[in-house]
């Protein structure tokens, strides 16, 4: 069923161009998350089911959650009020609901059309996955965890809000 | 059941890409250059998986999981930065914010 990975395609291409067009921070959010799980369905056409639930675990669960974090942190006082107020309109949920309503129906039909049905292409599991990972890539997984304790500790020394320091330092 | 052409594959993922650097190079938030940065990541990613799709290797999943992490680090750094940008300019235009020191 190719027309599921072109439904797919159509979905994320228009939320990301909405995403691009918006002037708030929490719209082009919502249109970020419908398109990052359009993608998702991709993956799953295209013989990846590992992927795709990471995709929506870690990019549209983790790395959303934390540019929310970061819009509500900075959005303060009456402003923020007035943008909840315009976000409980229906004229601003209706976009990203209808998209991702386009995906559930997708996701809903390939649950029921076959059980695990991809599009012809054959699944590469996550045992596969797995064994390749810690097989000839491990040197890859370590320089990985590398990566995310700096990250860990770059973001730590970022956030850290420096005290008033004693004269004569 | 026929399989997805890889052109069509690497057609989305290049429209993703794209659209991901006109928001770079068009807007002026610090927070859309971000998520526009994740969905370039995103669809350099959707690459991967297509190649690895089309020859049933593994290998595209697992340099997906290679930019999942990196995308993930980059996230963590990048909004701690624009905290501290915002902390000290109570702005997040590019425009203002166009001076190293001072």
């Amino acid at each position: 069923m190719p027309i599921v990975f072109y439904v797919a395609g159509a979905v994320a291409v228009v939320a990301t161009a909405l995403m691009l067009t918006r002037l708030n921070a929490v719209h082009a959010l919502l249109y970020l998350i419908v398109s990052l799980l359009a993608v998702s369905v991709v993956f799953f056409t295209l013989g990846a089911p590992f992927v795709a639930a990471l995709e929506v675990i870690v990019y549209a669960g983790a790395i959303m959650v934390l540019f929310v974090f970061v819009v509500m942190l900075l959005n303060l006082g009456q402003e923020a009020a007035r943008a909840e107020s315009v976000l409980l309109r229906p004229s601003m949920w209706i976009g990203p609901s209808v998209l991702a309503g386009i995906l559930a129906i997708e996701v809903i039909y390939l649950v029921t059309e076959s059980a695990g049905g991809t599009a012809g292409a054959a699944v590469v599991g996550p045992a596969e996955v797995g064994r390749s990972l810690f097989g000839p890539y491990v040197i890859g997984v370590e320089l990985a965890s590398m990566l995310l304790l700096g990250g860990l500790v770059g973001a730590y020394r970022l956030g850290w809000r420096r005290p008033t320091r004693p004269e004569g330092r | 059941m026929e399989a997805i052409p890889i052109r069509d594959g690497f057609a989305l993922a290049g429209v993703l890409f794209a659209l991901g650097l006109i928001g770079v190079l068009v807007r002026r938030n610090l927070l859309f250059i971000l998520m526009s940065i994740e969905v370039m990541l995103n669809a350099a990613g959707l690459a991967f998986i297509v190649a690895g799709a089309q020859w049933g290797q593994p290998d595209g999943q697992v340099v997906f999981l290679f930019i999942l992490a990196m995308a993930a680090a980059e996230v963590s750094v990048g909004l701690a930065l624009v905290l501290e940008l915002h902390r000290q300019y109570k702005s997040l235009d590019t425009a203002h914010i166009d001076r190293m020191k001072g």
